[in-house]
C-alpha cells in the first residue's frame, strides 16, 4: 500500500487523455454519420426514412455498456478475431453517438418550417444546396442546445470503456485506487476532472438554450 | 404559342379533387388574376405551375417544356418562373443581400464579385437599397415581401407568381407593395397572381380567372368579368368583395 502520489496524477492525465480521444473518435467518426441518418430520416424517400428508423430503434433499444460488450467480447468471438480495445470501443462509441446525433439534428431540421424548403427550392437550387445553405444552418443553430448536452453525455459515457480494460480516466482511478486503497480520495479526483470538463459545456449548453428561446 | 398552358389538369390531395380539368393559358406580357373563395384552388393551381405539386393528370407547359415533379430540368424550369409566397419566406439566418444573391450565386449565373451589384439593382427596383444589410427580422412586413420580390427577380424570370402576397400585411402597408407589382407588370414581366386586392385586379390585370370549387368557373378581361359576371356564383362573389 502507497498514498496518492504524482505517479497517480500522471496517470490520470493519461486517463483523460484517452477520455479525451475517445470523445474525438466518437464526434470525428459519429457526428458525419449522424448528419447521414438525419437526412436519411428526413428524405422525401420514404423507404429510406423506414430503413433509417428501424436502424435507429434497434440501436436505441440497447444499452451503452451492451453496445460495448457486443464489439469487445461478442464481434472477436464471431468473426475468430481479436479486436484491439480501442477499436472495438470507438466502433461503440460511434455508433452510439451517430444515433444520438442524428436523432436531435433530426429534429433541429424537422423544426424548420416546411416553407424554408419550399421557398428555396423554388428558386431552382438543388436539394442539397437548399439543405446545406438554407436549413441546415437554421437547423444547427435550434439543435445546438441538445447537441452540447450530448457531448456532456459522451464524455461521462466513455467511462464505460473500463469495463473492457480500456485505461480512461475511469479506469485510471480504478488502478489508483486499487493501489492506494484510498477510493474516497481518488474518484474524488476523479469526478473533479469530469467535473472540470463538463460543468462549462452545461453551462453553454442552457445559456445557448436561453438565447435560443430568447430570439423566437 | 403561349408562355403558360394549362390543360385539364386535376389534382388531389387524398380522396379530395382539388383542381378539377382547369385548364387555362397566358400570354407573354400577359397579367391574369385569379380570384375565387376560400378553398377553390387557387393556391394549389400556382403551386402546380412550378411543380411544388405535382398534379395528378393532365397537362402544364411552360415556353414549351412540360412540368412535371420529378422532371430533368426542374431546377432551370424553377430558375425562370419566381414565386412570391403570402408569407414572405425569407431566409431569416441571411441578410437581405444572401438572400437575394444566394440562388444566383450557387446556380452559377453571377460570381462572387457580381453579386453584391445584382442585390444592389433588384433592391434598387423595390425601392429597399438602403437594406441590403439588414436581416430579414429587422424590416417591416411590406419591406419582407419586397425583398422576396427582388429575390425572385434576381434570377431573371420569365414568369413571376404572386399567391396572396399582401393579406398577410397591415393595411398601411399593403400599398408599397402593389406599386412594385404595377412597376414590374408596367415593365412587361408576365405575371400570375392569387389576389383579394380587387381594385388592383381590375386595373392591372388583362385577364381575370375565377375559380370555384377546383374549375375555371368563369374568365375574361376585368371590364367584361366585373360588369356582366355570367353565372350566379361570381356575381354573389363580387358582391361578396364591394365592401372592401
Ligand atoms: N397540402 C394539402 N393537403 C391536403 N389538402 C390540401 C393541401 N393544400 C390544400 N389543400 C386543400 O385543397 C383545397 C384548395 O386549397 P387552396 O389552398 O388551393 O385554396 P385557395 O383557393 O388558395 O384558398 P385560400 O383563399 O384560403 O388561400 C382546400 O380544400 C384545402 O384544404
Ligand atoms: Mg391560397
Amino acid at each position: 500500500m502507497r498514498s496518492l502520489s504524482t505517479i497517480d496524477l500522471i496517470a490520470f492525465a493519461t486517463g483523460l487523455q484517452y477520455t479525451l480521444l475517445l470523445v474525438l473518435m466518437a464526434l470525428a467518426f459519429g457526428a458525419p454519420f449522424g448528419l447521414f441518418l438525419a437526412l436519411l430520416r428526413t428524405a422525401n424517400m420514404a423507404v429510406l426514412r423506414w430503413a433509417s428508423a428501424l436502424f435507429l430503434q434497434v440501436v436505441q433499444a440497447v444499452p451503452l455498456l451492451a453496445l460495448l460488450m457486443f464489439f469487445y467480447f461478442g464481434l472477436p468471438v464471431f468473426l475468430g478475431i481479436q479486436i484491439p480495445a480501442l477499436a472495438a470501443v470507438t466502433v461503440a462509441f460511434t455508433i452510439y453517438t451517430a444515433v444520438f446525433l442524428g436523432e436531435i439534428w433530426r429534429g433541429g431540421i424537422e423544426a424548420v418550417k416546411q416553407t424554408q424548403w419550399e421557398a428555396a427550392a423554388s428558386l431552382g437550387i438543388s436539394r442539397w444546396q437548399q439543405f446545406r445553405y438554407v436549413i441546415a444552418p437554421q437547423a444547427f443553430k435550434i439543435a445546438l442546445p441538445a447537441t452540447v448536452g450530448f457531448l456532456v453525455q459522451l464524455i461521462k459515457g466513455t467511462s464505460l470503456a473500463a469495463v473492457v480494460g480500456f485505461i480512461e480516466l475511469t479506469r485510471a482511478g480504478q488502478l489508483a485506487s486499487a493501489a492506494t486503497f484510498q477510493p474516497l480520495l481518488v474518484y474524488s479526483v476523479v469526478a473533479a476532472i469530469y467535473f472540470a470538463i463538463c460543468f462549462p459545456l452545461t453551462l453553454w449548453s442552457r445559456n445557448l438554450e436561453t438565447r435560443l428561446n430568447g430570439s423566437r | 404559342m403561349a408562355l403558360v398552358e394549362i390543360n385539364n389538369v386535376h389534382k388531389s390531395f387524398g380522396a379530395v379533387e382539388v383542381l378539377k380539368d382547369v385548364s387555362l393559358s397566358v400570354e407573354e406580357g400577359e397579367i391574369v388574376t385569379i380570384i375565387g373563395r376560400s378553398g377553390s384552388g387557387k393556391s394549389t393551381l400556382l403551386r402546380c405551375i412550378n411543380a411544388l405539386e405535382p398534379i395528378n393528370s393532365g397537362r402544364i407547359t411552360i415556353e414549351g417544356q412540360q412540368v412535371a415533379a420529378g422532371m430533368r430540368n426542374l431546377k432551370e424550369l424553377r430558375q425562370r418562373v419566381g414565386i412570391v409566397f403570402q408569407a414572405f419566406n425569407l431566409f431569416p439566418h441571411l441578410k437581405v443581400e444572401r438572400n437575394i444573391t444566394l440562388a444566383p450565386t450557387l446556380t452559377g449565373r453571377v460570381s462572387k464579385r457580381e453579386a453584391r451589384a445584382l442585390a444592389l439593382e433588384c433592391l434598387t427596383k423595390v425601392g429597399l437599397a438602403e437594406k441590403i444589410d439588414a436581416f430579414p427580422e429587422q424590416l417591416s412586413g411590406g419591406q419582407q415581401q419586397r425583398v422576396a420580390i427582388a429575390r425572385c427577380l434576381a434570377m431573371r424570370p420569365h414568369l413571376m407568381l404572386f399567391d396572396e402576397v399582401t393579406s398577410a400585411l397591415d393595411p398601411e402597408l399593403v400599398g408599397e407593395v402593389l406599386k412594385v407589382m404595377e412597376d414590374m407588370a408596367r415593365q412587361g414581366m408576365t405575371m400570375i397572381l392569387v389576389t383579394h386586392e380587387m381594385n388592383f385586379a381590375r386595373n392591372v390585370a388583362s385577364k381575370i380567372v375565377f375559380m370555384h370549387q377546383g374549375r375555371v368557373w368563369e374568365e375574361g378581361p376585368p371590364s367584361k368579368l366585373f360588369t356582366n359576371p355570367q353565372t350566379p356564383e361570381l356575381k354573389a362573389f363580387i358582391g361578396s368583395t364591394r365592401h372592401n
